[in-house]
């Protein structure tokens, strides 16, 4: 831990004490009703409710497998994020899904992602999803995210 | 015979477009798709609620991939005459290569091998150029109909 930790909390714990907040701020991951439950250092909770305007196949009314990729990816990002020692925003350079099993009409998935490697400039996670356990996984994802450099919001408009 | 296959071409790109509107996601998402023959272009007009970060204005990453999948599902569909129903996706790849800005998105998909079971497809999205694709993907579906 550097002097700057010692200081002031890390990220990963400001991250969870405004978890509602981050949550809230991404306005797709609102629409999809998905939300972080619980943020450690480099590992990330997190919950997708079954909605009626997700669904991907009406006859079996199982969500779209798009719905768990961007909540997958979105777990991933901030699993990435809170492993960081200084606070950096992070994009995804690539994310892998599996399908393992479609999952239960009607029941909430639960999400988790860890970020198992660190390097100066990527971050690499992988992540779960399932009703009940990891056991019994609904999804796996795998991705690689590019730390971004620190940089005022003007810089990023004009990207 | 020819009049034959064109009625059987016409009737898919029906069902393609009826997939599109019967599916909550894809309704909650706008798409909208325009059926050439074989050849399809979905497109995803913009809406301030597909944003992933409010602060640069992008769309979210898993939208766009939720598109490419959708894409790829409605076009391994519309050119595999014995399927029933849409393909279910056994896994796929994404790279992101640009930030989607706030403007519509496009996306075309490509089959890159047909087998008896499972198909490899690819696909691409893009805003203002397509040779700069925003997004692309590479997935395998199920094709074998059960």
């Amino acid at each position: 831990m550097s002097d700057d930790a010692a200081s002031s909390p890390a990220p990963w714990e400001v991250m969870n004490e405004n978890i509602d907040m981050i949550s809230g701020g991404i306005p797709w991951g609102r629409r999809m009703a998905f939300r972080f439950t619980r943020i450690e250092k480099g590992h990330v909770w997190g919950l997708q409710p079954w909605k009626e305007r997700l669904v991907g196949d009406p006859d079996t009314g199982v969500i779209h497998g798009g719905v768990l990729t961007a909540f997958l990816d979105n777990l991933c990002g901030t699993a990435a994020s809170s492993a960081l020692p200084k606070p950096r925003f992070v994009a995804t350079l690539d994310l892998r899904l599996d399908y393992m099993r479609p999952a239960d009409k009607g029941r909430d998935i639960i999400g988790e992602a860890e970020c198992y490697h660190v390097t100066r400039n990527i971050c690499f996670t992988r992540a779960w999803a399932y009703h009940e356990s990891r056991d019994k996984v609904i999804a796996t994802a795998a991705g690689a995210f590019a730390i971004n450099k620190p940089r005022s919001v003007d810089s990023m408009r004009t990207m | 015979m020819v009049n034959d296959i064109d009625t059987t071409k016409q009737t898919r790109a029906d069902e393609v477009r009826a997939f599109i509107a019967r599916t909550p996601l894809a309704q909650e998402m706008g798409l909208r798709c325009e059926v050439m023959g074989d050849e399809m272009t979905m497109i995803m007009p913009y809406q301030e609620k597909l944003i992933g970060n409010f602060m640069i204005k992008a769309i979210h990453g898993g939208a766009i991939a939720a598109f490419l999948e959708l894409t790829s599902q409605a076009q391994v569909f519309l050119v595999t005459e014995h399927l029933e129903r849409p393909p279910r996706p056994i896994n796929l790849t994404i790279d992101y290569l640009r930030q989607g800005h706030a403007k519509d998105l496009y996306a075309r998909a490509e089959i890159t091998k047909m087998g008896r079971r499972m198909c490899s497809v690819r696909a691409e999205a893009w805003q203002d150029e397509r040779a700069k694709p925003v997004t692309t993907l590479m997935a395998h579906f199920m094709v074998s109909g059960d």
